[in-house]
């Protein structure tokens, strides 16, 4: 986490896959508990996995990690139980085996859209990261690709990224 | 989308985090909400006559030494519950202690006088303005401490709506103060410490609908 918040992508990139993974584990049995269909599980995995990236800053670096990823998580898991009231006994019960049949983890769908998602963007922060995030650039071929400063790239993503986790939890109404 | 994708994009160009980022965010916040509070207080009262700090009561001190300590406490009270499974609310006891004081000397106060007198110490000069004016310079500060909190990943929203309000009002009372001194302790305690559980308890219920994320 240390080396992630100090730039490392690496170290980050492997730390959002373990955690993924704890994640998956945590919204299974608590969807599975509380008798729901465990199928949103993995857009639960993604909301927390978008909101740890972007709200990394309000992990205390003297703190133990666990309690602050649980509690995002946790977080995540009561907003989506709101949200959801109603609409998620809908669902038969035919899909649900279907889901925890699903054995391999990286095959998984979310029906999370990015493509979607950052339709709704505006402008600005869409190309923002389509160059930085989805292209690889880096940040000054993006400032000249794209006319502006190289700090308005580095907000213009952020601030995309911000909006991206807003919509990612707003689409279930 | 797959979750190996998502982590892929997350990332590609991973921007360093710098320290300290939360709070400066609050202390920013603050600064701005003082400086908007301060601003509704030149508008309608005007420039004070006298040079500020002029009349430097003991009153005036011990007002602005309960009001100030209250945005102290509560601000790093903010901070915590802006960090998601933040441990420890030793701010918490501060304001308890805070308010504890202001409540028990003003009952000294009132023992130590007369009963008949009670009526003119505790209503005193002005007990509407300040009813009026500090929830109403509490608005900006609350707006601005909104704002922070919502760059922030506070998870319990109650709390943190109550302790966003909590400083506000604090903050709002500190501006009234430097206008107009309260008459006495137990005036204090009433017209101050009242409108700032007020703001704290109107904090607590739209904290839930401002500052979900």
């Amino acid at each position: 986490m240390l080396a992630g918040l100090d730039g490392d992508a690496a170290a980050h990139k492997a730390l959002l896959t373990r955690l993924s993974a704890h994640l998956r584990a945590y919204f299974k049995t608590r969807l599975e508990r509380i008798g729901t269909v465990p199928a949103d599980a993995e857009d639960l995995v993604q909301e927390t996995l978008i909101a740890l990236h972007t709200r990394r800053h309000t992990y205390d670096r003297s703190q133990p990690l666990t309690p602050w990823v649980y509690a995002i998580a946790r977080y995540r898991l009561v907003d989506y139980l709101r949200r959801s009231r109603g609409s998620a006994m809908d669902v038969p019960i035919e899909e649900a085996e279907k889901v925890l049949a699903d054995e391999d983890p990286s095959s998984i769908e979310s029906s999370l859209d990015l493509a979607q998602l950052m339709a709704r963007l505006s402008p600005k922060a869409r190309q923002a990261i389509q160059f930085v995030k989805l292209d690889g650039l880096s940040i000054s071929e993006a400032a000249a690709r794209s006319g502006m400063s190289q700090s308005a790239v580095k907000v213009s993503v952020h601030r995309g990224l911000r909006a991206l986790s807003r919509f990612a939890t707003e689409r279930r109404r | 989308m797959k979750t190996d994708e998502l982590i892929d994009v997350l990332a590609t160009n991973l921007e360093r985090v710098k320290g300290g980022e939360l709070r400066n965010t609050v202390m920013i916040a603050l600064a701005i909400g003082a400086a908007a509070a301060f601003c509704f207080l030149l508008a309608m009262f005007g420039v004070p006559a006298a040079a500020p700090g002029a009349e430097f009561s003991l009153i005036k001190i011990l007002a602005m030494a309960f009001t100030l300590g209250l945005v102290a406490a509560g601000a790093s009270l903010l901070t915590r519950s802006a960090r998601p499974g933040e441990p420890g609310r030793k701010p918490l006891g501060l304001i308890v202690l805070l308010f504890l004081a202001i409540f028990v000397a003003a009952l000294l106060t009132l023992v130590l006088t007369h009963p008949a007198d009670w009526g003119a110490i505790v209503l005193g000069p002005q007990w509407a303005a300040c009813l009026v004016c500090i929830p109403l310079f509490a608005v900006a500060p609350f707006a601005s401490l909104v704002w922070a909190l919502r760059r922030g990943a506070p998870t319990n929203l109650v709390r943190t709506g109550a302790t966003a309000g909590l400083v506000a009002g604090a903050l709002g009372a500190a501006v009234f103060a430097f206008h107009q001194s309260p008459g006495s302790i137990p005036f204090m305690a009433f017209w101050y410490g009242g409108p700032i559980l007020v703001c704290s308890v109107v904090g607590a219920i739209l904290g839930p609908r401002l500052l979900r994320w």
